[in-house]
């Protein structure tokens, strides 16, 4: 076995979602970094639908943007179809999402991480992680190389032990096509992390030559595309079409037919499926009295002929497969290019991770993606970028970088990770924040990007962009308090029915009416025109929605107060009296950052949210005394 | 614990006393006294430590009670914190109008134990005495918890359980929609929860009216007396009193007019107070007098307003009666065993009215009757046969009525998805102060139950 002579400050393991943010995070952080993939033509692989983003994903990937990180400018690259959803629902739940070009968006990641100064890209799959006492050294791959390194970000995506099921049919895979990583699992039981078993599925791929589109809606992009990434103003691209399908009663009686040939229900899978990825099967069979199920069917790329029919995923046999999809309208002639199929793969419960994404039992070990019992690209990417992150500070000796849940989805959803057991794969939804009316699209910047300046990710050109934005806002917020309407502005009095009009009425108080926007005013005040969308949008906002900002901000000064209220690492829950053993066993175990957190934790009390707070406040008198 | 809100509660056990104390600790003690608190005699400034007299009134001006104040600043304090405390008339009416007032400019009612708690946070109490605070709090809370539980058995918790579990189902439709604009799920139809939302609203208001009930078995009533004095008022209250009397001893009120005596009638804890100077004066003294007397009736839970029966109604009696006209009182007509009368005139038609002879004791027992049955009414009759007594349990049905009572506001206003929903879960975190809490988790399972959600 030879040893790699460079030694390498962050090793990257995986190049999915999550495995391209770290290595990048850490490159340009100034870390000597090395990623590793299983293949080198699958970096940044959309293994399930080919779209970034929907609602709470979306606002994670302008989180990833704010930050500094790559997802944002990568859908922006490469993205064939752009929509906003829930434009009319208010403007926190605003949420981007776009169709891309799966090719494309994988082939400018790999390009993005090949000209990164400081990161070399490698093929290589990782048999072994490297431990010595209590802390990682490097890793050895069954190419015959060992690499060392000061710390291990592992992001196995679905590989760990990957089993792929079509119908009764199963072997060993990470995913069709490509081979599982079947050492790694040991080496993390063997450091004494618990693991466990998840599944996922995903659907056939269908020929589009064979699909009858004229008997399908056609669902279009928006006519503006409105970027995700803060650095792009504007997207010119033509954008192509996806489209709706349904199945039928016919389709379900075949699925009913066939369900005995399901591993699911057959009892051979034993790894638990998301809840909210139900396959085609359990949707049947959970909700029998629905005649129909809606699928988009999602091109693949601008060229090529791959459909993705979402929601339409299965484990049943290719056979199956087939005769279903051609009792569906549209589908009649359909061929089937790739079949569908589930897959089981290992995970290592995330309450073992402290909230740095390090791994409580190895030091300089993290892990991000997957491996957390997370699902989707975005929720990946964001674990990723944090992870790569903390092992660059881990390396330069800072403190690790932990966001609070009023800060980010980021950070709701590390915190959740961390807190809460993992019973199916985590995916993020705007209903998980306690502040979502704070955490929009719109303000990840703001809430962000100075975060990502402290640490070293936002570059001078974003800083800049950034702070001319921040300026322009403050000067359009203060024209609409100065300026006030007067009986000569005479088309505006007409226009906002002001006839009545007493003298006082700011522009700003205008605003605050409902069914007034700032785009209609800009007709009238030329001065507001002056000012981008994005930067009328956040003063439009925050005038209409001054009181509920307010109150979810006393929320967020309340929970900081706990949040902000530190329990040392090494504090020894034994000693503190008459809080119950089960409540002492699992603080012991996973050992919360603050007393926010502790009360976060299922099972433990107010009651012993106080006693441990007045324990705290002893610790330190006696610390100062002694 | 947040240490750093002001925070109120009575210091000394309710309607025990003439003289109740109320407390409030923290940074905005004393702007939150000078917003109520009216010195008698004009100072520029509280000196720590001393008490003023001086009256309390509320947002209007209006007043509240005669009481004595005392400011305390931080650190000589129990809490280290600065603290105020207002001592005034041991009346439930009176202590809960002066919280409210407190409460409805953010100061936050204290928690149990909170003000030892501060006090030991702030280096009040010494380390020896730390764990058994902290014994003290956790048993507290976990007592109060078992007693909160005991309470909720029967009709409370029935009632709140349904209410979470309807607003449950409405965030469920809400967060669908919010979160799953892609899916198959049933269309929006937002002003069909007008209804059942203005139905739970005006539910857990007629509810959190019955806090008053379930305060006043708790703590007893205020009755005062009123009429012309040789009215009869003393001859009244002994006869009320009756066997009680030696079990009772009189407490002196804070003015020499005014005589307050405890019984109990019918279960129902009640301080009679009589008051001596009520009429109409020219005499400066008496004038000082006459206005106390009127607080009084004012914050009296009711009055018994005594007529003698062998007189006609004359000037003095009727300005008592227009005293009497906005509060809840009962026209009680003296004498009757001199008078001969066994049927009232008929004059108050609205109000109750009783003949009695405090000597013979002819309708003294129908009063008593009437009195109880004024105080203890059936709660059926609200439609929830459900009564509060716990002030928390107030607070949180409140705070739920107010975010409902948003809701309904922001659906006449054209109000977003995302605030509906904001408030209807605030609504059910306030019902889960009450009731235990509903976790997002809980909220995930009921969407992916009801709804096929999946792509």
């Amino acid at each position: 076995m030879a040893n790699y002579n460079k030694k390498y400050q962050v090793i990257v393991v995986g190049a999915g979602h999550a495995g391209c943010e770290a290595a990048l995070a850490a490159a340009r952080m100034g870390c000597e970094t090395l990623l590793l993939t299983i293949g080198l033509d699958t970096v940044a692989q959309m293994s399930c639908n080919p779209s970034i983003g929907g609602l709470a994903k979306g606002h994670i990937v302008h989180e990833i943007d704010a930050l500094g990180g790559e997802m944002g400018k990568n859908i922006d690259a490469t993205g064939i179809q752009f929509r906003r959803l829930n434009m009319r629902k208010g403007p926190a739940v605003r949420a981007s999402r776009a169709q891309a070009d799966r090719m494309a968006y994988s082939a400018r990641m790999k390009a993005v991480v090949e000209s990164q100064f400081y990161l070399d890209l490698k093929q290589g799959l990782v048999e072994e992680l490297l431990v010595e006492k209590d802390r990682i050294i490097g890793v050895k791959t069954r190419e015959g190389l060992d690499f060392y390194g000061q710390t291990v970000v592992v992001t196995t995506g679905t590989f760990m032990r990957g089993l792929i099921h079509v119908g009764l049919n199963n072997y060993a895979g990470g995913r069709a096509g490509e081979p599982s990583a079947e050492g790694i699992s040991a080496s993390l039981e063997k450091i004494g992390l618990l693991v466990g078993r998840l599944k996922t599925g995903t659907p056939a791929r269908l020929s589009a030559r064979t699909i009858d589109f004229s008997k399908l809606e056609p669902q279009p992009g928006d006519p503006i595309i409105r970027p995700f990434s803060f650095m792009n103003e504007r997207i010119e691209r033509e954008q192509v079409n996806c489209y709706i399908a349904k199945t039928n009663e016919r389709t379900h009686q075949i699925i009913r037919d066939n369900l005995h040939k399901s591993p699911l229900y057959a009892g051979i899978i034993e790894g638990i499926g998301p809840r909210y990825c139900p396959s085609i099967e359990d949707k049947i069979m959970r909700f029998p009295d629905k005649t129909s199920h809606q699928s988009f069917v999602e091109p693949e790329g601008r060229y090529g002929s791959e459909m993705y029919p979402s929601g339409l995923s299965t484990s049943l046999p290719a056979d199956v497969q087939l005769d279903y999809f051609r009792s569906m309208v549209g589908f009649e002639q359909v061929e089937i290019m790739r079949p569908g199929y589930a897959i089981e793969y290992d995970f290592v419960e995330p309450m073992q991770l402290k909230s740095s994404l390090e791994t409580r039992a190895v030091k300089g070990l993290f892990h991000a993606g997957q491996i957390n019992g997370t699902s989707g690209y975005e929720e990946a990417a964001g674990q990723g970028l944090l992870a790569g992150i903390n092992a660059a500070r881990y390396c330069q000796d800072k403190e690790p970088l932990v966001l609070r849940r009023d800060q980010g989805y980021l950070g709701v959803m590390i915190d959740d990770l961390v807190t809460q057991p993992t019973s199916d794969p985590y995916r993020m939804f705007t209903s998980r924040s306690e502040y979502r009316l704070l955490l929009r699209e719109d303000n990840a910047d703001v809430r962000l990007t100075p975060v990502g300046r402290e640490i070293g990710l936002v570059n001078d050109e974003r800083w800049e962009r950034f702070q001319r934005k921040q300026e322009n806002v403050r000067q359009l917020e203060q024209y609409l308090q100065e300026r006030m309407i007067t009986s000569a502005d005479k088309s505006a009095v007409a226009e906002f029915d002001l006839e009545d009009l007493k003298s006082g009425l700011t522009l700003e108080s205008l605003l605050r009416r409902p069914n007034i926007e700032i785009s209609s005013m800009a007709a009238y005040y030329p001065e507001i025109a002056l000012y981008t969308d994005a930067e009328q949008e956040q003063v439009e906002i925050a005038v209409k929605y001054e009181g509920y900002i307010k109150r979810q901000n006393e929320q967020v000064a309340k929970f900081k107060q706990q949040e902000e209220i530190t329990i040392p690492e090494d504090i020894d829950y034994a000693m503190i009296p008459s809080i119950s053993t089960e409540v002492r066993e699992k603080l012991s175990k996973i050992r919360p950052l603050n007393l926010g957190q502790a009360s976060r934790i299922q099972g433990v009390t107010p009651a012993a949210i106080t006693v441990i707070h007045i324990y705290l406040h002893k610790k330190k008198y006696e610390k100062k005394a002694g | 614990m947040n240490l750093k809100d002001t925070i109120i509660a009575p210091a000394t056990a309710t309607g025990a006393g003439g003289i109740s104390i109320i407390r409030i600790s923290g940074h905005d003690s004393l702007p939150a006294l000078f917003r109520y608190f009216r010195p008698v005699s004009k100072i520029d400034k509280f000196i720590s430590h001393q008490l003023y007299y001086g009256h309390i009134v509320d947002q209007n001006e209006h007043l509240i009670d005669e009481v004595m104040a005392v400011y305390m600043a931080s650190p000589r304090t129990y809490t280290r914190q600065d603290v105020v405390e207002i001592h005034c008339h041991g009346s439930v009416q009176i202590i809960k109008s002066i919280l409210r007032l407190f409460e409805n400019i953010g100061v936050r009612l204290a928690a149990p134990g909170e003000f030892t708690y501060r006090a030991f946070i702030n280096g009040r109490i010494d380390l020896s005495q730390a764990e058994a605070v902290a014994q003290l709090v956790s048993a507290k809370s976990e007592s109060s918890h078992r007693l909160a539980l005991s309470q909720l058995d029967g009709a409370l918790s029935k009632t709140i359980f349904e209410f979470t579990q309807q607003i449950k189902q409405m965030v469920v439709f809400f967060e669908a929609w919010i979160d799953f604009p892609e899916e198959d799920i049933p269309e929006e139809d937002i002003s069909s929860y007008l209804s059942a939302v203005t139905e739970i609203y005006q539910r857990i208001h007629a509810i959190s009216s019955s806090f008053s009930l379930g305060r006043i078995l708790k703590e007893g009533v205020s009755i005062v007396l009123a009429g012309q004095p040789n009215v009869g008022k003393s001859s009244l209250m002994n006869a009320l009193l009756g066997e009680d009397r030696a079990i009772v001893t009189d407490v002196p009120g804070t003015t020499r007019d005014l005589i307050e005596e405890g019984l109990v009638i019918h279960g129902l804890p009640v301080r009679l107070i009589d008051t001596a100077g009520l009429r109409i004066s020219e005499d400066l003294v008496e004038a000082e007098g006459i206005r106390r007397a009127e607080v009084k009736l004012k914050s009296a839970d009711l009055v018994l307003l005594l007529l003698d029966s062998t007189k006609d109604i004359d000037n003095q009696d009727q300005w008592i009666i227009d005293r009497c006209a906005d509060l809840n009182y009962m026209v009680v007509w003296t004498k009757a065993d001199i008078s001969g009368r066994s049927s009232c005139p008929e004059i108050f038609s609205d109000n109750l009215q009783f003949c009695i002879s405090s000597k013979s004791g002819l309708g003294i027992d129908a009063l008593a009757d009437a009195i109880a049955n004024h105080f203890i009414q059936d709660p059926a009759a609200s439609g929830d046969s459900v009564v509060i007594s716990e002030r928390r349990h107030f607070e949180a049905l409140n705070r739920a009525a107010t975010s409902l009572n948003n809701f309904i506001q922001l659906i006449s206003s054209g109000g977003s998805l995302e605030l509906l929903s904001f408030e209807l879960r605030e609504a059910l975190y306030s019902l889960g102060q009450i009731s235990g809490e509903t976790t997002t988790e809980d909220l995930l399972t009921d969407i992916f139950s009801g709804f096929c959600i999946g792509k």
